[in-house]
């Protein structure tokens, strides 16, 4: 099945907070969008619900980085999320969505793939 | 030159130490020595002797060897009772002839005494003191059933043992009405009796022999008062001992009304040549019943016979501690309180069968004696404290009061049982923590990660924290204090190095002392001890990433995402129309609500936009933020006071008021709650606090370090009668020296616990000022409660602070996730199980 995708406007630069996460809605539902200046490149984007409570919380988190790996640890239950691979690191079986993110001016774009919406209405 | 004769009558427990004590010394090599022993074996230990029953040998009681004797030259006359001392020829005489001497050592020991009793020389009545007793107390046993002692003292009780290991049904007859009347009170007796009871052998109190018959039943019959008896197949008298004195007498030494031969501080006898020691022995007026101060008076005596002028026996302690039957029993000195003026302090626990009782002086300053049954744990501080005279503590009874009664040693997590739940989410014990520490988890990543503690509601971190860092520590592991893989300094370090360097931000932190872009342990901290230094605001662009999510928008995140907020409503005193506001937000956004602990309001299920209108609404009725959230001052409950109850003593409502206005906001390693009681009745629960007041006739009496929740502690008294401005002044002491000291998420009561040197440090720093930091921790204070600012007025005015609080900042919907349902008139989130 080919698999095409579209890099969607989420928000402006000036919304997001340095070290920290902000959450947007796209069309495959939320995502958290995080901002480390210190890295390179400096722009994660993950899901933004917490797959241990359902709730749609990871954007605020706290973040930081085990071992090297970008993270950030949800604000209910504490596990980390990797920030480059969704991986939980705690919990081998659980890992949230990864997105590309990328700056286009003063605004931030994620990828998303087509026809998402549907699989998420599925 | 010929030697000196040097003649040992005697080879039991004290003979057989003088003689080791007296050959190591320079003198005896002028001495030739010989032993004459009336038994036929070498000395043994007569103290462990019931262990005769228990398969023990003469072998295994023995003090020493025939070897021993021969290496060291002792010529050893067993089986040869001395007849007669001739002090004119200086000659001893025995059944095979007489040896001349130049002194004489009697350490004839002492009979035990048989009462009196008609038919007390039937074949079946024994003594218990010699191995041949206890043979002739195993042969008389043999197609016996019950057996019988007589007395109640400690040999009696020992008999009784023996007796119950022989397989008889054992009884114990008693003529005072208790047990080991000597060494125990009546209630001490009453356990003592209780416990022995339990372990199968009959006690019978205040009971008189009057003679001892043919029985029907058994072997004999003891017929007591009028119609009362009791049968039995044999009789041990255990009913005291006698000094074995009947040598002395027929040499015409003195001895006393009442037997011994009377000694002085050397153990001489009234003949120069001729010395005694042991329970032959009579020193100013008493006999030594016990085996210690007859190895004293044999050490005394090597010593003097060495030319030692200054060895001199000055009597000795009494005290005893032994185990009857596996029963604890000890007795320290003037265990009856005789002494004029003394008095008693008691525990006891009939349940567990434990009697405790210290005898204190009239100035209740030292400890004269004590009694202890059932549990000889406190025995041998107690004994420090008798014989050394130390200083009791302020309160003594702590001493003897078990642990979570007296609120003596706080329970540390060695204290913990195996059983005790510390994560109770995923039911992990202690003893669970300490299986995989031992299968071979090393820290306490590893530790959560294998048994899923702390992973649930997180609530046990801190407690898991101190478990596995003292089990590794008792493992040899060295515990890294590094609060995360980020900064190798303890959170007290790091405080030092930001209050220090005047560090303002974590990014600098990080750069100069620490590696990576952090976590979320470490920026949380750090974000406090900025908060706690500088007390800037929160949410700060320097210092919003560095906060818990609860902190960065100043709610409490609930299950489902949304937030709870509690406005602050000192102490508990809140105006009608501040309630009516309260109902009418709530109301007005569907809130869920629910009165706290803490004599709050807590509003459930905002979500994140609408908290800035909330608050808006919330600040314009007079309300500020409670830092329900924060590792800060939660709340100061406090009872009504002297302005209506007829008992408050103190406006109690107003000093919590106070006391809540000026710590709102301070920033510390954990959350702090606090309460204010008008009187002693304490309906404010103060004593459960971090910071607890309790009202007086004077003033106020601080409590400090209690804490309820997960880990109840009493708070420990701190101080009393403080005037208002005392009772500030030591609060922000106490206060600020644990922001400054404890470790991350460390409470009070814990960070008490580990405080080297616990309470009498804390009042030595705070009350004392040993440190000489009282001023800087009060001027500390002073700065943080003058740039105190409500964070959320300080937020809804700031357009850009309030850009934070948009659930998504590209869409204004609300979250899809949350889902509702009604209970009870109110509106809650849609459970998984609903």
């Amino acid at each position: 099945m080919k698999v095409t995708t579209q890099w969607d406007v989420v928000c402006k630069v000036a919304d997001l907070v340095p070290d920290s996460g902000v959450a947007v809605w796209t069309s495959s539902g939320p995502v958290a969008v995080f901002y480390l200046p210190e890295r390179l490149p400096a722009l994660f984007a993950i899901g933004h619900q917490d797959p241990f409570s359902g709730a749609n919380v990871l954007a605020r988190g706290i973040t930081g980085d085990i071992k090297g790996e970008p993270v950030v640890a949800s604000p209910l239950y504490k596990q980390h999320f990797s920030l480059l691979s969704g991986q939980c690191l705690e919990d081998e079986s659980v890992r949230v969505p990864v997105y590309r993110v990328l700056v286009d001016g003063d605004q931030i774009r994620v990828e998303q793939r087509l026809g998402s919406r549907d699989e998420l209405a599925a | 030159m010929s030697k000196k004769q040097l003649i040992v009558i005697g080879n039991g427990m004290v003979g057989h130490h003088f003689l080791e004590q007296f050959v190591a010394t320079e003198a005896a090599s002028g001495y030739e020595l010989q032993v004459f022993g009336e038994e036929p074996l070498l000395a043994y230990d007569r103290v462990h002797l019931s262990e005769y029953f228990d398969q023990a040998t003469h072998a295994d009681l023995a003090m020493g060897t025939a070897e021993w004797y021969e290496q060291n030259d002792i010529m050893l006359h067993l089986d040869e009772a001395v007849t007669g001392i001739d002090r004119d020829q200086q000659t001893v005489t025995t059944a095979k002839g007489s040896h001349p001497y130049d002194a004489v050592v009697l350490a004839t020991g002492s009979y035990p005494f048989v009462p009196p009793i008609d038919g007390n020389d039937h074949p079946h009545c024994l003594v218990y003191r010699t191995l041949a007793d206890l043979d002739a107390i195993r042969t008389s046993a043999e197609g016996a059933r019950t057996g019988v002692v007589v007395g109640g003292g400690l040999l009696g009780l020992e008999a009784a043992n023996a007796l119950k290991s022989l397989g008889l049904e054992a009884h114990v007859v008693e003529f005072a009405p208790r047990l080991m009347p000597v060494q125990l009170d009546a209630d001490g007796g009453a356990v003592l009796k209780h416990k022995i009871e339990e372990l199968g052998v009959r006690v019978h109190t205040e009971k008189a022999t009057k003679a001892i018959v043919a029985g029907s039943e058994c072997r004999l019959r003891m017929e007591f008062e009028e119609d009362d008896y009791l049968e039995t197949d044999l009789i041990v008298f255990s009913a005291g001992i006698r000094p074995q004195d009947a040598l002395a007498r027929a040499a015409n030494l003195e001895v006393g009304e009442r037997g011994g031969i009377i000694i002085d501080n050397q153990c001489t006898t009234s003949d120069p040549r001729i010395f005694a020691i042991g329970e032959c022995a009579l020193w100013s007026e008493r006999i030594f019943g016990l085996v210690a101060p007859g190895y004293t008076m044999a050490r005394t005596l090597a010593s003097h016979l060495n030319g030692d002028a200054e060895a001199a026996f000055s009597g000795a302690d009494m005290s005893t501690k032994l185990k009857l039957l596996g029963v604890d029993v000890g007795s320290i000195g003037d265990a009856h309180g005789q002494t004029p003026g003394a008095r008693s302090i008691r525990f006891n626990d009939e349940a567990a069968g434990h009697y405790r009782r210290m005898v204190i002086s009239e100035d209740g300053k030292t400890l004269l004696g004590a009694i202890l049954v059932g549990d000889n744990g406190p025995y041998d501080t107690l004994l420090q404290y008798a014989l050394n005279n130390i200083a009791l503590p302020e309160h003594p009874e702590t001493l003897i009061l078990p642990q979570s009664e007296g609120g003596a040693p706080a329970l540390g997590p060695d204290a913990l049982p195996d059983t005790a739940a510390i994560c109770s989410c995923h039911n992990v014990t202690k003893g669970d923590i300490c299986g995989v520490i031992d299968a071979g988890c090393g820290d306490l990543g590893s530790v959560k990660a294998e048994t899923k503690a702390s992973s649930g509601c997180g609530g046990c971190a801190a407690l898991l924290k101190n478990v596995v860092d003292s089990e590794l520590a008792k493992r040899g592991v060295e515990v890294s204090k590094d609060i995360c893989e980020h900064f190798a300094y303890s959170r007290q370090e790091l405080f030092h190095l930001v209050k220090v360097n005047g560090i303002r931000t974590f990014r600098t932190l990080i750069r100069e002392h620490g590696k990576g872009q952090g976590c979320e342990i470490c920026k949380p901290t750090v974000g406090s001890i900025l908060a706690t230094c500088w007390n800037e605001h929160i949410l700060a662009t320097d210092h919003v990433p560095l906060q818990d999510t609860n902190d960065t928008f100043m709610a409490n995140m609930q299950k489902n995402g949304t937030y709870s907020i509690v406005p602050r409503i000192p102490g508990g005193e809140i105006t009608p129309d501040k309630l009516i506001v309260l109902g009418e937000v709530a109301k007005e956004y569907d809130l869920y609500t629910k009165i706290t602990g803490g004599q709050r309001v807590d509003l459930f299920g905002a979500t994140l936009s609408q908290l800035p209108e909330i608050w808006e609404k919330l600040i314009a009725a007079g309300f500020e933020t409670g830092h329900a959230y924060g590792k800060s001052l939660r709340t100061v409950k406090s009872c009504v006071g002297n302005t209506w109850c007829r008992y408050g003593v103190q406006d109690s409502v107003a000093m919590a008021i106070f006391l809540e206005d000026r710590y709102k906001g301070l920033r510390a390693p954990h959350k702090v709650k606090m309460a204010v009681s008008g009187c002693t009745r304490e309906c404010a629960e103060a004593q459960s606090k971090d910071i607890g007041v309790i009202a007086t006739e004077n003033g106020w009496n601080l409590y400090v370090c209690g804490n309820g929740g997960m880990r109840p502690r009493h708070a420990d008294l701190f101080a009393t009668d403080l005037n208002d401005e005392e009772l500030i002044r030591t609060i922000d002491r106490v206060l600020m020296f644990y922001v400054r000291t404890a470790d991350r998420l460390q409470r009070t009561s814990v960070w008490m616990e580990n405080l080297e040197g616990g309470l009498d440090y804390l009042k030595q720093v705070v009350l004392e000022d040993s440190l000489g930091l009282g001023e800087e921790l009060e001027e500390h204070m002073e700065g943080l409660v003058g740039t105190y600012q409500c964070e959320w007025k300080t937020a809804v005015e700031d357009p850009e602070k309030r850009k934070r609080f948009r659930e998504f900042v590209n869409d204004e919907r609300t979250d899809p996730v949350q889902q509702w349902t009604h209970e009870r008139g109110q509106r809650r989130p849609v459970t998984e199980s609903a």
